[in-house]
């Protein structure tokens, strides 16, 4: 990637993470905190891995993305609205009575979810059933799902993972954003994980440690994730939870709260100049 | 008189499932390592290709077949009832019924007519979890041949069903090429004086207790009410009106299931009175599969009982 590619990417992330605001603002509810740490994933894969129509959200042949994490919706339904799938405008009915936009992201309103998510553990599973299912109709689409840290204390995680290896799942990329925060707090003293990337290996995965908020490292691990061949790639993610706002970053407190009008505008202000910079360079 | 022939549904299960598999590449099987008790595995003869053994994790297998299903393919998740309905409730309500997706799930050892391996395996709650999900079919037939005629209506239907089938091996009365209708409700035997409204391996019991009412002057109507949800309405309605005394009959709680679905319908639209014989609230235990099935009262001479105390005879 060229330097202006990654700038362009920023850019772009920059609106991904104002959406996630105004969403979880509308919303007077919601989960900003991983939404954000994940914005740099949404956008790169929206935006340059997927292979996705916004004016075909159902075709066959696409690639599959499932939100494993579905309560960072305010993340997805901001990339997917930012790539055109439906009005960018839409994104501060979140959660309203009504809205086609809700808490949790359903497949069956929302254009471009490709699954119903929000029961933690589930969506992983369904990611190998989709991508189980191309295997075996020789369709060369990917399925990508996305998981928390906190979310991987699920045991159906690690039943998922047990049957992407054993079907070899080259097809799947498992990707895990670990910005170390749950609802109760830090990860390893709520409850460990650690060593995430021990146990993806014990499991059958290849897998690749990457810092999430750099692009030529999450384009060359999804890169080397395409050329895996035999055994499903994990992508384990060091995140900061709330990147992007100043007051968010690193806080657990954010996980599922929403900004008040005052933080709100504080955030905005924050991306607005972030935007300005990238793109007036 | 020649002995009446007897097939465990879930053979049938089996049985269907090869047969269709047959006719339509996209029919594919998962199973929990039980393909051999749940039957799966004559599918998985015929179509090795087909059949994805998930190991013993069945909360897994669901999701996965929900992912299946978003392919363009028609699973068939199977376990046994406990674990399929109890185990993977949630997965079942998140990942199957709320996106309505086309996944049917395959329950056998349903009921304590599993026997010996007595309460933890003998599953009397499918009917009441499987129902409170919105959108969900739940078909429990009552013979071999209704067995496989539901899964072949069962496939050929868009959106989630949840089959129940017993490991019992019970007498078949129905006619080979019998036509099942999903939700609909079948009248083996009419009467005026009482309806009995039974699914599953009930349903040959409540044909013997017909006969012998009969003979001791009871009227009895009997219908084979295979599909729990939806229910037709329409046919407990005019069982209703033309005997004015209700007995449901099925081989799981009383709570839950189609007797209260029955209670339900008639509380709101006509009020009725109605006779439950089910397994009351209540574990079961180990022992041999007929002498549980006439300690929990699930036969013909209860419900002749039953009918009589009810009719006041």
């Amino acid at each position: 990637m060229t330097e202006l590619e990654i700038k362009q990417l920023q850019a772009t992330a920059c609106k991904v993470r104002m959406g996630v605001i105004e969403g979880t603002h509308g919303a007077k509810a919601g989960h900003p905190g991983g939404s954000l740490s994940a914005a740099d994933m949404f956008t790169y894969l929206y935006f340059k891995e997927l292979n996705v129509d916004p004016k075909d959200p159902k075709n066959e042949g696409r690639d599959r993305f499932v939100l494993s994490k579905g309560h960072t919706a305010p993340g997805l339904y901001s990339v997917l609205a930012n790539r055109g799938f439906f009005p960018v405008e839409d994104l501060p009915t979140l959660r309203h009575i009504d809205s086609y936009l809700q808490g949790h992201p359903n497949m069956n309103t929302v254009p471009g979810v490709d699954m119903s998510t929000g029961s933690l553990g589930q969506g992983i599973s369904v990611a190998a059933g989709m991508a189980l299912g191309a295997k075996h109709q020789n369709k060369s689409y990917r399925v990508y799902t996305l998981l928390g840290d906190g979310e991987i204390q699920e045991g159906q995680v690690w039943e998922a993972c047990m049957l992407a290896a054993h079907y070899k799942l080259d097809n799947l990329c498992v990707i895990v954003d670990n910005n170390g925060l749950q609802i109760d707090g830090p990860v390893d003293k709520v409850m460990s994980p650690y060593p995430i990337d021990e146990k993806l290996k014990a499991f059958g995965f290849h897998v690749e440690v990457i810092d999430g908020h750099d692009y030529n490292q999450i384009e060359a691990a999804l890169n080397t994730a395409k050329t895996v061949k035999g055994q499903p790639t994990a992508i384990l993610m060091k995140t900061t939870k709330g990147k992007g706002v100043s007051f968010m970053e690193g806080q657990a407190s954010w996980h599922g709260k929403a900004p008040n009008d005052e933080e709100y505008a504080i955030a905005m202000n924050e991306l607005k100049a972030a935007l300005a910079e990238l793109e007036g360079n | 008189m020649a002995e009446v022939k007897k097939v465990a549904t879930r053979d049938a299960y089996g049985k269907a499932l090869a047969a269709l598999g047959a006719e339509h590449d996209n029919l594919v099987v998962l199973d929990a390592d039980l393909a051999n008790a749940t039957k799966t595995q004559t599918f998985q003869k015929a179509f090795p290709d087909r059949h994805f053994d998930c190991g013993i994790a069945e909360a897994n297998m669901i999701c996965v077949a929900a992912g299946m299903s978003t392919t363009g393919l028609v699973p068939f998740a199977s376990s046994f009832a406990m674990f399929a309905s109890g185990r993977a409730f949630e997965q079942v309500r998140n990942s199957i019924g709320y996106p309505h997706l086309n996944v049917k799930i395959g329950a056998t050892h349903g009921g304590i007519s599993v026997g010996e391996d007595g309460a933890s395996h003998q599953c009397c709650e499918d009917f009441a979890l499987m129902r409170s999900i919105p959108g969900m079919t739940v078909i429990c037939p009552a013979d071999g041949v209704e067995a496989e005629a539901a899964v072949k209506a069962a496939y050929e239907m868009d959106g989630p069903v949840y089959l129940r089938f017993g490991r019992l091996a019970i007498p078949v009365f129905h006619e080979e090429g019998f036509n099942f209708q999903i939700g609909k409700g079948e009248v083996l035997r009419d009467g005026t004086d009482v309806a009995i409204i039974a699914n599953g391996l009930l349903v040959y019991e409540a044909i013997q207790a017909g006969e012998q009412l009969a003979a001791q002057g009871i009227n009895a109507m009997v219908i084979n009410m295979a599909t729990v949800k939806p229910l037709d309405e329409e046919l407990v309605l005019e069982a209703t009106k033309k005997c004015g005394k209700v007995i449901t009959c099925e081989e799981h709680s009383v709570i839950g299931g189609l007797g209260e679905a029955v209670c339900s319908l008639l509380s709101e639209k006509l009020p009725t009175p109605v006779r439950r014989i089910g397994v009351n609230d209540e574990f079961g235990h180990s022992g041999p599969a007929a002498a549980l099935l006439k300690q929990f009262g699930l036969s013909a001479e209860h419900i002749v009982e039953v009918a009589k105390d009810f009719c006041g005879k």
